[in-house]
Protein backbone atom coordinates (compact mmCIF):
# COMPACT_ATOMS: atom_id res chain seq x y z
CA UNK A 1 0.00 0.00 0.00
CA UNK A 2 1.50 3.54 -0.93
CA UNK A 3 1.26 5.41 1.49
CA UNK A 4 -0.28 8.79 0.89
CA UNK A 5 1.53 11.48 2.54
CA UNK A 6 -1.20 14.22 4.59
CA UNK A 7 0.04 17.50 4.80
CA UNK A 8 0.36 18.90 7.89
CA UNK A 9 -0.52 22.21 9.94
CA UNK A 10 1.04 21.44 13.16
CA UNK A 11 3.93 22.69 14.98
CA UNK A 12 4.15 19.32 17.09
CA UNK A 13 7.12 17.07 16.55
CA UNK A 14 8.77 14.32 17.82
CA UNK A 15 11.59 14.35 20.50
CA UNK A 16 14.25 12.59 20.87
CA UNK A 17 14.76 9.69 23.64
CA UNK A 18 17.41 12.12 25.75
CA UNK A 19 15.47 15.51 24.93
CA UNK A 20 11.89 13.42 25.80
CA UNK A 21 12.98 12.38 29.00
CA UNK A 22 15.13 15.83 29.34
CA UNK A 23 11.24 17.54 29.07
CA UNK A 24 9.62 15.38 31.35
CA UNK A 25 12.29 16.68 34.04
CA UNK A 26 11.68 20.11 33.79
CA UNK A 27 8.37 19.22 34.04
CA UNK A 28 8.79 17.53 37.30
CA UNK A 29 11.15 21.36 38.36
CA UNK A 30 7.97 22.93 37.33
CA UNK A 31 6.08 21.17 39.80
CA UNK A 32 9.02 21.55 42.33
CA UNK A 33 9.76 24.72 42.18
CA UNK A 34 6.17 25.57 43.16
CA UNK A 35 5.88 22.58 45.98
CA UNK A 36 9.10 22.21 47.18
CA UNK A 37 8.04 23.36 50.68
CA UNK A 38 6.06 20.67 51.15
CA UNK A 39 8.45 17.94 50.56
CA UNK A 40 11.03 19.84 52.66
CA UNK A 41 10.77 18.21 55.83
CA UNK A 42 11.19 14.81 54.72
CA UNK A 43 13.79 15.37 52.53
CA UNK A 44 15.82 18.05 54.88
CA UNK A 45 14.82 18.24 58.10
CA UNK A 46 14.07 15.04 59.10
CA UNK A 47 17.73 13.71 58.41
CA UNK A 48 18.94 16.19 60.03
CA UNK A 49 16.90 15.46 63.41
CA UNK A 50 18.23 12.35 63.16
CA UNK A 51 22.28 13.05 63.20
CA UNK A 52 21.24 15.59 65.82
CA UNK A 53 19.62 12.88 68.05
CA UNK A 54 21.91 9.89 67.32
CA UNK A 55 25.04 11.46 66.74
CA UNK A 56 25.00 13.99 69.69
CA UNK A 57 22.62 12.35 71.90
CA UNK A 58 23.06 8.52 71.70
CA UNK A 59 26.58 9.16 70.22
CA UNK A 60 27.98 11.07 72.81
CA UNK A 61 27.53 7.83 75.30
CA UNK A 62 29.24 6.20 72.67
CA UNK A 63 33.22 5.86 72.58
CA UNK A 64 35.05 6.27 69.83
CA UNK A 65 36.72 2.70 69.62
CA UNK A 66 37.86 0.08 66.54
CA UNK A 67 34.04 -0.33 65.82
CA UNK A 68 33.56 3.52 64.62
CA UNK A 69 36.95 3.50 62.84
CA UNK A 70 38.39 5.62 65.50
CA UNK A 71 36.11 8.41 65.12
CA UNK A 72 33.70 10.01 67.00
CA UNK A 73 29.90 8.48 66.60
CA UNK A 74 28.37 11.51 65.01
CA UNK A 75 31.04 11.58 62.26
CA UNK A 76 31.30 7.79 62.05
CA UNK A 77 27.37 8.11 61.18
CA UNK A 78 27.10 11.39 59.13
CA UNK A 79 28.34 9.50 55.62
CA UNK A 80 25.95 6.31 56.32
CA UNK A 81 23.16 8.34 57.21
CA UNK A 82 23.52 10.31 53.66
CA UNK A 83 23.06 6.79 52.46
CA UNK A 84 19.86 5.82 54.23
CA UNK A 85 18.34 9.09 53.82
CA UNK A 86 18.79 8.49 50.19
CA UNK A 87 16.89 5.47 50.16
CA UNK A 88 14.07 6.84 52.33
CA UNK A 89 14.07 9.55 49.73
CA UNK A 90 13.82 7.31 47.30
CA UNK A 91 11.36 5.17 48.51
CA UNK A 92 8.48 8.18 48.67
CA UNK A 93 9.63 9.63 45.36
CA UNK A 94 8.95 5.85 44.11
CA UNK A 95 5.96 5.13 45.64
CA UNK A 96 3.10 8.02 46.46
CA UNK A 97 4.46 10.14 43.83
CA UNK A 98 4.06 7.29 41.34
CA UNK A 99 0.90 6.23 41.77
CA UNK A 100 -0.54 9.51 42.04
CA UNK A 101 0.97 10.04 38.20
CA UNK A 102 -1.10 6.81 37.50
CA UNK A 103 -4.30 7.31 39.23
CA UNK A 104 -4.70 10.45 41.10
CA UNK A 105 -3.37 13.45 39.78
CA UNK A 106 -3.25 11.70 36.43
CA UNK A 107 -0.24 13.36 35.01
CA UNK A 108 1.34 10.39 32.98
CA UNK A 109 -1.87 10.14 30.72
CA UNK A 110 -1.67 13.32 29.80
CA UNK A 111 1.50 13.18 29.00
CA UNK A 112 0.98 9.43 27.00
CA UNK A 113 -1.18 11.06 24.38
CA UNK A 114 1.43 13.39 23.22
CA UNK A 115 4.31 11.68 21.47
CA UNK A 116 6.11 10.90 24.67
CA UNK A 117 6.21 7.38 25.01
CA UNK A 118 5.71 5.66 28.22
CA UNK A 119 9.17 4.20 28.52
CA UNK A 120 10.24 7.53 28.57
CA UNK A 121 8.11 8.80 30.68
CA UNK A 122 9.40 6.32 33.12
CA UNK A 123 13.25 7.39 32.42
CA UNK A 124 11.93 11.06 33.22
CA UNK A 125 10.52 9.72 36.62
CA UNK A 126 13.80 8.41 37.47
CA UNK A 127 15.96 10.70 36.15
CA UNK A 128 13.95 13.55 38.22
CA UNK A 129 14.13 11.14 41.21
CA UNK A 130 18.27 11.08 40.76
CA UNK A 131 18.03 14.66 40.80
CA UNK A 132 16.03 14.80 43.66
CA UNK A 133 18.84 12.75 45.83
CA UNK A 134 21.62 14.59 44.33
CA UNK A 135 20.19 17.69 46.10
CA UNK A 136 18.76 16.26 48.97
CA UNK A 137 21.73 14.57 49.81
CA UNK A 138 23.85 17.85 49.67
CA UNK A 139 21.87 19.99 51.34
CA UNK A 140 22.08 16.94 54.19
CA UNK A 141 26.31 17.22 53.56
CA UNK A 142 26.46 21.34 53.64
CA UNK A 143 24.06 21.07 57.39
CA UNK A 144 26.19 17.82 58.32
CA UNK A 145 29.26 19.93 57.95
CA UNK A 146 28.04 23.10 59.80
CA UNK A 147 27.02 20.74 62.83
CA UNK A 148 30.53 19.34 62.97
CA UNK A 149 29.69 15.84 61.86
CA UNK A 150 32.11 15.80 58.87
CA UNK A 151 36.31 15.58 59.36
CA UNK A 152 37.06 16.15 56.11
CA UNK A 153 36.75 16.33 52.05
CA UNK A 154 36.63 12.61 51.79
CA UNK A 155 32.62 13.01 52.91
CA UNK A 156 31.75 14.18 49.60
CA UNK A 157 32.71 10.60 47.94
CA UNK A 158 29.59 9.29 49.80
CA UNK A 159 27.53 11.37 47.84
CA UNK A 160 27.02 9.44 44.87
CA UNK A 161 27.49 6.32 46.45
CA UNK A 162 23.95 7.19 48.47
CA UNK A 163 22.69 8.35 45.22
CA UNK A 164 23.54 4.98 43.26
CA UNK A 165 22.18 3.73 46.43
CA UNK A 166 18.66 5.28 46.06
CA UNK A 167 18.75 4.51 42.69
CA UNK A 168 18.80 0.61 42.65
CA UNK A 169 16.16 1.13 45.45
CA UNK A 170 14.14 3.34 43.48
CA UNK A 171 14.44 2.13 39.86
CA UNK A 172 12.52 -1.23 41.10
CA UNK A 173 10.00 0.21 43.14
CA UNK A 174 8.65 2.44 40.77
CA UNK A 175 8.29 -0.72 38.60
CA UNK A 176 6.23 -2.17 41.51
CA UNK A 177 4.42 1.00 42.32
CA UNK A 178 3.57 1.20 38.10
CA UNK A 179 1.66 -2.14 39.33
CA UNK A 180 -0.34 -0.87 41.99
CA UNK A 181 -3.83 0.07 41.87
CA UNK A 182 -4.10 1.28 45.65
CA UNK A 183 -1.62 2.49 48.19
CA UNK A 184 -1.88 -0.51 50.12
CA UNK A 185 1.12 -1.86 49.43
CA UNK A 186 2.87 0.60 50.13
CA UNK A 187 2.58 0.62 54.15
CA UNK A 188 3.90 -2.78 53.82
CA UNK A 189 6.63 -1.85 52.31
CA UNK A 190 7.72 0.94 54.55
CA UNK A 191 7.30 -1.23 57.62
CA UNK A 192 8.45 -4.52 56.93
CA UNK A 193 11.34 -3.25 54.32
CA UNK A 194 12.54 0.38 54.63
CA UNK A 195 12.53 0.87 58.23
CA UNK A 196 14.26 -2.62 58.96
CA UNK A 197 16.45 -1.65 56.14
CA UNK A 198 17.30 1.27 57.97
CA UNK A 199 18.28 0.32 61.48
CA UNK A 200 19.50 -3.11 60.68
CA UNK A 201 21.84 -3.20 57.88
CA UNK A 202 25.37 -1.24 58.98
CA UNK A 203 24.43 2.38 58.81
CA UNK A 204 24.26 2.73 63.06
CA UNK A 205 25.94 -0.16 63.91
CA UNK A 206 28.47 -2.77 62.10
CA UNK A 207 25.71 -5.62 61.24
CA UNK A 208 28.66 -8.15 62.83
CA UNK A 209 26.46 -7.20 65.44
CA UNK A 210 23.27 -8.65 64.04
CA UNK A 211 22.92 -12.81 64.44
CA UNK A 212 24.97 -14.89 61.86
CA UNK A 213 21.52 -15.90 60.19
CA UNK A 214 20.69 -12.49 59.80
CA UNK A 215 23.55 -10.92 57.90
CA UNK A 216 22.53 -12.43 54.56
CA UNK A 217 19.46 -10.58 54.66
CA UNK A 218 21.69 -7.29 55.00
CA UNK A 219 23.90 -8.41 52.17
CA UNK A 220 21.00 -8.43 49.70
CA UNK A 221 19.80 -4.34 50.59
CA UNK A 222 21.02 -1.61 48.76
CA UNK A 223 21.57 0.12 52.21
CA UNK A 224 24.06 -2.30 53.08
CA UNK A 225 25.99 -1.74 49.72
CA UNK A 226 25.96 1.97 49.99
CA UNK A 227 27.29 2.25 53.81
CA UNK A 228 30.11 0.07 52.82
CA UNK A 229 30.68 2.34 50.19
CA UNK A 230 29.91 6.06 51.70
CA UNK A 231 32.02 5.25 54.51
CA UNK A 232 34.64 3.18 53.36
CA UNK A 233 35.48 6.24 50.76
CA UNK A 234 35.05 9.26 53.25
CA UNK A 235 37.34 7.58 55.47
CA UNK A 236 39.64 5.82 53.21
CA UNK A 237 39.53 2.49 54.08
CA UNK A 238 37.54 1.45 50.65
CA UNK A 239 39.64 -1.33 48.73
CA UNK A 240 38.64 -1.55 44.97
CA UNK A 241 37.99 -5.28 44.32
CA UNK A 242 35.08 -4.95 47.01
CA UNK A 243 34.27 -1.74 45.94
CA UNK A 244 33.33 -2.80 42.47
CA UNK A 245 31.49 -5.58 43.78
CA UNK A 246 28.69 -2.68 46.13
CA UNK A 247 28.77 -0.71 42.88
CA UNK A 248 28.24 -4.03 40.46
CA UNK A 249 25.64 -5.27 42.40
CA UNK A 250 23.56 -1.84 42.69
CA UNK A 251 24.00 -1.13 38.68
CA UNK A 252 22.46 -4.47 38.99
CA UNK A 253 19.94 -3.08 40.92
CA UNK A 254 19.07 -0.13 38.83
CA UNK A 255 19.25 -2.14 36.00
CA UNK A 256 16.71 -4.66 37.09
CA UNK A 257 14.44 -1.82 37.66
CA UNK A 258 14.80 -0.06 34.27
CA UNK A 259 13.61 -3.32 32.40
CA UNK A 260 11.24 -4.00 34.46
CA UNK A 261 10.12 -0.35 34.95
CA UNK A 262 10.11 0.12 31.04
CA UNK A 263 8.05 -2.89 30.72
CA UNK A 264 5.45 -2.04 33.60
CA UNK A 265 5.16 1.45 32.54
CA UNK A 266 4.18 0.28 28.56
CA UNK A 267 1.94 -2.65 29.82
CA UNK A 268 -0.11 0.10 32.05
CA UNK A 269 -0.07 3.31 29.96
CA UNK A 270 -0.69 1.40 26.19
CA UNK A 271 -3.62 -1.03 26.72
CA UNK B 1 -12.16 19.00 -33.89
CA UNK B 2 -13.76 18.98 -30.41
CA UNK B 3 -12.62 20.70 -27.79
CA UNK B 4 -11.09 18.28 -24.66
CA UNK B 5 -13.25 18.31 -22.24
CA UNK B 6 -12.74 18.45 -18.87
CA UNK B 7 -14.59 17.36 -16.57
CA UNK B 8 -14.91 19.21 -13.35
CA UNK B 9 -12.99 17.09 -10.68
CA UNK B 10 -13.96 18.31 -7.03
CA UNK B 11 -10.93 17.10 -5.04
CA UNK B 12 -11.85 14.99 -1.78
CA UNK B 13 -10.80 16.27 1.69
CA UNK B 14 -8.14 13.63 2.44
CA UNK B 15 -9.06 10.68 4.71
CA UNK B 16 -7.57 11.56 8.25
CA UNK B 17 -9.04 8.57 9.90
CA UNK B 18 -9.69 5.32 8.05
CA UNK B 19 -10.48 1.89 10.28
CA UNK B 20 -11.32 -1.70 8.42
CA UNK B 21 -12.83 -4.44 10.64
CA UNK B 22 -11.24 -2.74 13.53
CA UNK B 23 -11.33 -4.74 17.02
CA UNK B 24 -10.08 -4.36 20.77
CA UNK B 25 -10.36 -6.91 22.73
CA UNK B 26 -9.77 -6.82 26.74
CA UNK B 27 -8.99 -10.58 28.07
CA UNK B 28 -12.58 -12.01 26.73
CA UNK B 29 -13.99 -8.95 26.65
CA UNK B 30 -14.72 -7.48 22.98
CA UNK B 31 -15.26 -3.69 23.33
CA UNK B 32 -15.02 -3.45 19.39
CA UNK B 33 -16.04 -5.86 17.23
CA UNK B 34 -15.24 -4.94 13.91
CA UNK B 35 -15.77 -1.29 13.08
CA UNK B 36 -15.75 0.68 9.53
CA UNK B 37 -15.18 4.15 9.88
CA UNK B 38 -13.75 7.28 7.40
CA UNK B 39 -13.13 10.54 8.63
CA UNK B 40 -12.44 13.18 5.67
CA UNK B 41 -10.29 16.13 6.86
CA UNK B 42 -12.39 19.66 7.30
CA UNK B 43 -15.63 16.80 9.22
CA UNK B 44 -16.91 16.67 12.50
CA UNK B 45 -17.45 13.31 13.22
CA UNK B 46 -19.26 12.01 16.42
CA UNK B 47 -19.72 8.64 17.83
CA UNK B 48 -22.83 8.24 19.67
CA UNK B 49 -23.50 5.14 21.67
CA UNK B 50 -24.29 4.35 25.38
CA UNK B 51 -21.89 4.37 28.01
CA UNK B 52 -20.12 1.19 26.76
CA UNK B 53 -20.97 1.14 23.35
CA UNK B 54 -16.81 1.03 22.63
CA UNK B 55 -16.48 4.68 21.74
CA UNK B 56 -13.82 5.38 24.13
CA UNK B 57 -11.59 1.91 23.37
CA UNK B 58 -12.12 3.40 19.77
CA UNK B 59 -10.89 6.56 20.45
CA UNK B 60 -8.03 5.54 22.28
CA UNK B 61 -7.07 3.34 19.51
CA UNK B 62 -7.32 6.27 17.06
CA UNK B 63 -5.07 8.37 19.65
CA UNK B 64 -2.12 5.96 19.36
CA UNK B 65 -2.44 4.97 22.83
CA UNK B 66 -4.10 1.56 22.80
CA UNK B 67 -2.81 -1.33 20.53
CA UNK B 68 -5.72 -2.78 18.13
CA UNK B 69 -6.42 -5.92 18.38
CA UNK B 70 -7.73 -6.56 14.85
CA UNK B 71 -8.47 -5.07 12.27
CA UNK B 72 -6.98 -2.24 10.25
CA UNK B 73 -6.66 1.58 11.12
CA UNK B 74 -4.77 4.47 9.69
CA UNK B 75 -4.82 7.90 11.15
CA UNK B 76 -3.38 10.84 9.07
CA UNK B 77 -1.78 8.03 6.53
CA UNK B 78 0.18 6.12 8.91
CA UNK B 79 -0.36 2.92 11.26
CA UNK B 80 -0.43 3.89 15.13
CA UNK B 81 1.26 0.40 15.71
CA UNK B 82 4.75 1.43 13.93
CA UNK B 83 4.28 5.31 13.85
CA UNK B 84 2.56 6.28 16.88
CA UNK B 85 4.78 9.09 18.49
CA UNK B 86 4.80 10.85 15.09
CA UNK B 87 1.17 10.55 14.71
CA UNK B 88 0.54 11.97 17.98
CA UNK B 89 3.01 14.63 17.53
CA UNK B 90 -0.17 15.95 15.13
CA UNK B 91 -3.32 15.14 17.59
CA UNK B 92 -5.03 16.77 20.00
CA UNK B 93 -6.53 14.76 22.68
CA UNK B 94 -9.47 15.53 25.27
CA UNK B 95 -9.27 12.45 27.30
CA UNK B 96 -12.68 11.81 29.09
CA UNK B 97 -11.54 12.57 32.85
CA UNK B 98 -9.74 15.93 32.96
CA UNK B 99 -5.71 14.88 33.76
CA UNK B 100 -4.89 18.75 34.41
CA UNK B 101 -1.51 18.97 37.00
CA UNK B 102 -3.90 20.43 39.45
CA UNK B 103 -0.99 21.78 41.28
CA UNK B 104 0.31 23.60 38.47
CA UNK B 105 -1.19 27.04 36.99
CA UNK B 106 -3.30 27.65 34.04
CA UNK B 107 -0.57 28.86 31.86
CA UNK B 108 2.15 26.11 33.21
CA UNK B 109 -0.97 23.71 32.53
CA UNK B 110 -0.10 24.89 28.67
CA UNK B 111 3.49 25.29 28.58
CA UNK B 112 4.68 22.23 30.09
CA UNK B 113 2.58 20.13 27.38
CA UNK B 114 3.65 22.08 24.49
CA UNK B 115 7.11 21.16 25.32
CA UNK B 116 6.21 17.58 25.33
CA UNK B 117 5.50 18.60 21.25
CA UNK B 118 9.30 20.07 20.86
CA UNK B 119 7.83 23.59 21.24
CA UNK B 120 10.35 25.53 22.42
CA UNK B 121 9.65 28.11 25.74
CA UNK B 122 9.19 31.13 23.43
CA UNK B 123 6.56 29.21 21.22
CA UNK B 124 5.03 27.87 24.36
CA UNK B 125 4.73 30.86 26.35
CA UNK B 126 3.07 32.91 23.02
CA UNK B 127 0.84 30.03 22.44
CA UNK B 128 -0.10 29.79 25.94
CA UNK B 129 -1.35 33.59 25.52
CA UNK B 130 -3.39 32.95 22.68
CA UNK B 131 -5.12 29.82 24.33
CA UNK B 132 -5.97 31.13 27.44
CA UNK B 133 -7.87 33.87 24.79
CA UNK B 134 -9.52 31.24 23.27
CA UNK B 135 -10.32 29.11 26.58
CA UNK B 136 -11.97 32.43 28.01
CA UNK B 137 -9.52 31.63 31.34
CA UNK B 138 -6.82 34.82 30.79
CA UNK B 139 -8.27 36.53 34.04
CA UNK B 140 -7.41 32.93 35.75
CA UNK B 141 -3.52 32.49 34.38
CA UNK B 142 -1.74 32.27 36.98
CA UNK B 143 -4.23 30.72 39.68
CA UNK B 144 -3.68 26.97 40.26
CA UNK B 145 -6.11 25.02 38.84
CA UNK B 146 -7.27 23.09 41.49
CA UNK B 147 -10.02 25.17 42.55
CA UNK B 148 -11.68 25.73 39.00
CA UNK B 149 -15.20 25.06 38.22
CA UNK B 150 -15.24 22.11 36.11
CA UNK B 151 -16.36 23.86 33.04
CA UNK B 152 -13.31 26.02 33.42
CA UNK B 153 -11.26 22.81 34.16
CA UNK B 154 -12.61 20.75 30.63
CA UNK B 155 -11.94 24.46 29.21
CA UNK B 156 -8.15 24.65 29.45
CA UNK B 157 -8.08 20.52 29.02
CA UNK B 158 -9.30 21.48 25.56
CA UNK B 159 -6.98 24.34 25.07
CA UNK B 160 -4.27 22.14 26.10
CA UNK B 161 -4.97 19.53 23.33
CA UNK B 162 -4.39 22.75 20.81
CA UNK B 163 -1.25 23.40 21.79
CA UNK B 164 0.34 21.91 18.72
CA UNK B 165 -1.96 23.11 16.31
CA UNK B 166 -3.27 19.57 16.05
CA UNK B 167 -4.47 18.07 12.48
CA UNK B 168 -6.85 15.83 13.79
CA UNK B 169 -8.52 16.67 17.21
CA UNK B 170 -9.66 14.10 19.63
CA UNK B 171 -12.96 14.80 21.97
CA UNK B 172 -14.19 11.83 24.55
CA UNK B 173 -17.59 12.87 26.11
CA UNK B 174 -16.29 16.66 26.59
CA UNK B 175 -19.20 18.07 28.38
CA UNK B 176 -20.11 14.90 30.23
CA UNK B 177 -20.79 15.66 34.03
CA UNK B 178 -20.85 19.84 33.24
CA UNK B 179 -23.98 22.20 33.51
CA UNK B 180 -26.26 23.45 31.13
CA UNK B 181 -24.33 27.17 30.55
CA UNK B 182 -20.72 25.39 31.18
CA UNK B 183 -21.93 22.78 28.32
CA UNK B 184 -23.26 25.69 25.50
CA UNK B 185 -19.85 27.58 26.17
CA UNK B 186 -18.05 24.53 25.51
CA UNK B 187 -20.09 24.00 22.40
CA UNK B 188 -19.55 27.64 21.37
CA UNK B 189 -15.94 26.92 21.60
CA UNK B 190 -15.55 23.42 19.16
CA UNK B 191 -17.93 25.60 16.99
CA UNK B 192 -15.63 28.10 16.47
CA UNK B 193 -13.25 25.16 16.22
CA UNK B 194 -14.79 23.99 13.78
CA UNK B 195 -15.14 26.81 11.23
CA UNK B 196 -11.23 27.11 11.54
CA UNK B 197 -11.23 24.29 10.08
CA UNK B 198 -9.89 21.72 12.29
CA UNK B 199 -11.02 18.06 12.15
CA UNK B 200 -13.44 17.02 14.83
CA UNK B 201 -13.94 13.80 16.34
CA UNK B 202 -16.45 13.39 19.23
CA UNK B 203 -17.86 10.72 21.22
CA UNK B 204 -20.87 11.51 23.64
CA UNK B 205 -23.74 9.60 24.88
CA UNK B 206 -25.63 13.37 24.17
CA UNK B 207 -27.91 12.92 21.21
CA UNK B 208 -28.42 16.84 21.45
CA UNK B 209 -24.27 16.93 21.49
CA UNK B 210 -24.23 14.82 18.10
CA UNK B 211 -26.82 17.08 16.70
CA UNK B 212 -25.19 20.43 17.55
CA UNK B 213 -21.52 19.59 17.11
CA UNK B 214 -21.25 16.56 14.35
CA UNK B 215 -21.98 16.66 10.52
CA UNK B 216 -21.73 13.10 10.59
CA UNK B 217 -21.75 10.33 13.15
CA UNK B 218 -22.21 6.86 13.78
CA UNK B 219 -24.37 4.86 16.10
CA UNK B 220 -22.13 2.06 18.24
CA UNK B 221 -23.93 -0.20 20.19
CA UNK B 222 -22.48 -3.38 21.75
CA UNK B 223 -18.55 -2.39 19.87
CA UNK B 224 -20.30 -2.38 16.42
CA UNK B 225 -21.79 0.38 14.37
CA UNK B 226 -25.37 0.34 13.99
CA UNK B 227 -25.93 3.24 11.80
CA UNK B 228 -24.27 5.71 10.19
CA UNK B 229 -25.13 9.45 8.30
CA UNK B 230 -25.81 13.03 8.97
CA UNK B 231 -28.17 13.35 12.16
CA UNK B 232 -30.91 14.64 9.68
CA UNK B 233 -30.53 11.89 7.08
CA UNK B 234 -30.21 9.65 10.59
CA UNK B 235 -33.62 10.98 11.37
CA UNK B 236 -35.39 11.05 8.32
CA UNK B 237 -33.97 6.86 7.26
CA UNK B 238 -35.06 5.88 11.06
CA UNK B 239 -37.67 7.62 12.23
CA UNK B 240 -40.63 10.00 11.43
CA UNK B 241 -40.48 13.17 11.25
CA UNK B 242 -42.72 14.04 14.40
CA UNK B 243 -43.18 12.11 17.52
CA UNK B 244 -46.58 12.21 20.04
CA UNK B 245 -45.36 11.56 23.87
CA UNK B 246 -48.56 10.21 25.68
CA UNK B 247 -47.57 10.46 29.44
CA UNK B 248 -49.67 8.06 31.54
CA UNK B 249 -49.58 6.95 35.04
CA UNK B 250 -46.66 4.61 35.15
CA UNK B 251 -47.52 1.22 34.56
CA UNK B 252 -50.84 1.78 32.67
CA UNK B 253 -49.19 2.85 29.54
CA UNK B 254 -48.76 -0.45 27.93
CA UNK B 255 -52.73 -1.27 28.14
CA UNK B 256 -53.49 2.16 25.66
CA UNK B 257 -51.50 0.34 22.75
CA UNK B 258 -53.78 -1.25 21.37
CA UNK B 259 -56.51 1.42 20.98
CA UNK B 260 -53.45 3.74 19.55
CA UNK B 261 -51.02 1.27 17.43
CA UNK B 262 -52.86 1.86 14.24
CA UNK B 263 -52.66 5.77 14.36
CA UNK B 264 -48.64 6.11 13.70
CA UNK B 265 -46.25 3.72 11.76
CA UNK B 266 -44.38 2.99 15.18
CA UNK B 267 -45.32 2.87 18.86
CA UNK B 268 -42.53 2.86 21.46
CA UNK B 269 -43.27 1.50 24.93
CA UNK B 270 -41.25 3.57 27.69
CA UNK B 271 -41.58 3.12 31.59
CA UNK B 272 -43.92 6.29 32.11
CA UNK B 273 -45.16 6.98 28.53
CA UNK B 274 -46.02 6.17 24.78
CA UNK B 275 -43.76 7.44 21.87
CA UNK B 276 -45.63 7.60 18.80
CA UNK B 277 -44.18 7.86 15.42
CA UNK B 278 -45.99 9.80 12.76
CA UNK B 279 -45.89 12.30 9.83
CA UNK B 280 -48.37 14.40 11.52
CA UNK B 281 -48.11 14.85 15.58
CA UNK B 282 -51.40 17.33 15.85
CA UNK B 283 -53.36 15.38 13.80
CA UNK B 284 -52.84 12.01 15.83
CA UNK B 285 -53.21 13.82 18.91
CA UNK B 286 -56.72 14.86 17.89
CA UNK B 287 -57.36 11.12 16.86
CA UNK B 288 -56.36 9.94 20.34
CA UNK B 289 -58.23 12.19 22.26
CA UNK B 290 -61.22 11.37 19.46
CA UNK B 291 -61.09 7.21 21.08
CA UNK B 292 -61.78 8.65 24.63
CA UNK B 293 -58.02 8.18 25.47
CA UNK B 294 -57.04 10.42 28.09
CA UNK B 295 -53.00 10.62 28.86
CA UNK B 296 -51.95 12.45 32.17
CA UNK B 297 -50.33 14.75 29.73
CA UNK B 298 -48.90 14.77 25.54
CA UNK B 299 -46.33 16.62 23.65
CA UNK B 300 -45.44 16.79 19.74
CA UNK B 301 -42.10 17.16 18.56
CA UNK B 302 -39.61 16.86 16.15
CA UNK B 303 -37.77 13.53 16.02
CA UNK B 304 -34.25 13.47 17.20
CA UNK B 305 -30.93 11.23 17.45
CA UNK B 306 -32.31 10.01 20.71
CA UNK B 307 -35.33 8.41 18.72
CA UNK B 308 -33.19 6.54 15.77
CA UNK B 309 -31.48 5.44 18.80
CA UNK B 310 -33.98 3.97 20.34
CA UNK B 311 -35.29 2.30 17.11
CA UNK B 312 -31.91 0.86 16.30
CA UNK B 313 -31.62 -0.58 19.72
CA UNK B 314 -34.60 -0.40 21.81
CA UNK B 315 -33.31 1.83 24.32
CA UNK B 316 -32.77 5.00 25.48
CA UNK B 317 -28.90 6.48 25.38
CA UNK B 318 -29.31 7.80 29.11
CA UNK B 319 -30.76 5.17 31.57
Amino acid sequence: MVETTIPSRSTGVVLSPVRATLIGVEKHWTWYRRNWRATAISSFLQPVLFLVAMGFGFGSQVQPGEATGGQTYLVYLAPALVVVTAVQNATWESTYAVLSAFIWQKSYWGAVVTPVTPAQIFSSQLTWIAFRLVSSAAVFLLVAAALGAVSGPGVVLALPFAVLAGLAFAAPVVAFSATRETAEGFSGLFRFVVIPMTLFTGAFFPISQLPEWLRPIAWVTPVWHGVELARGATFGTLRLLPALGHVGYLVAMVAVGVVLGRRYYQRRLAV
Amino acid sequence: MHPVRVDHVTTAEPVLVRANGLTKHFGDFEAVRGIDVEVRRGEAFGFLGPNGAGKSSTMRMISCTSPRTGGELSVLGLDPNTQGPTIRARLGVVPQTDNLDTELTVRQNLQTYGRYFGLSRAQVREKAIELLEFAQLADRADHEVEPLSGGMKRRLTIARSLINDPDLLLLDEPTTGLDPQARHLLWDRLFRLKQSGVTLIITTHYMDEAEQLCDRLVVMDGGKIAAEGSPSELISRYSTREVLELRFAPGTQEAVVPSVVDLAERVEVLPDRLLLYTKDGEGALGAVHGRGVRPLSSLVRRSTLEDVFLHLTGRTLVD
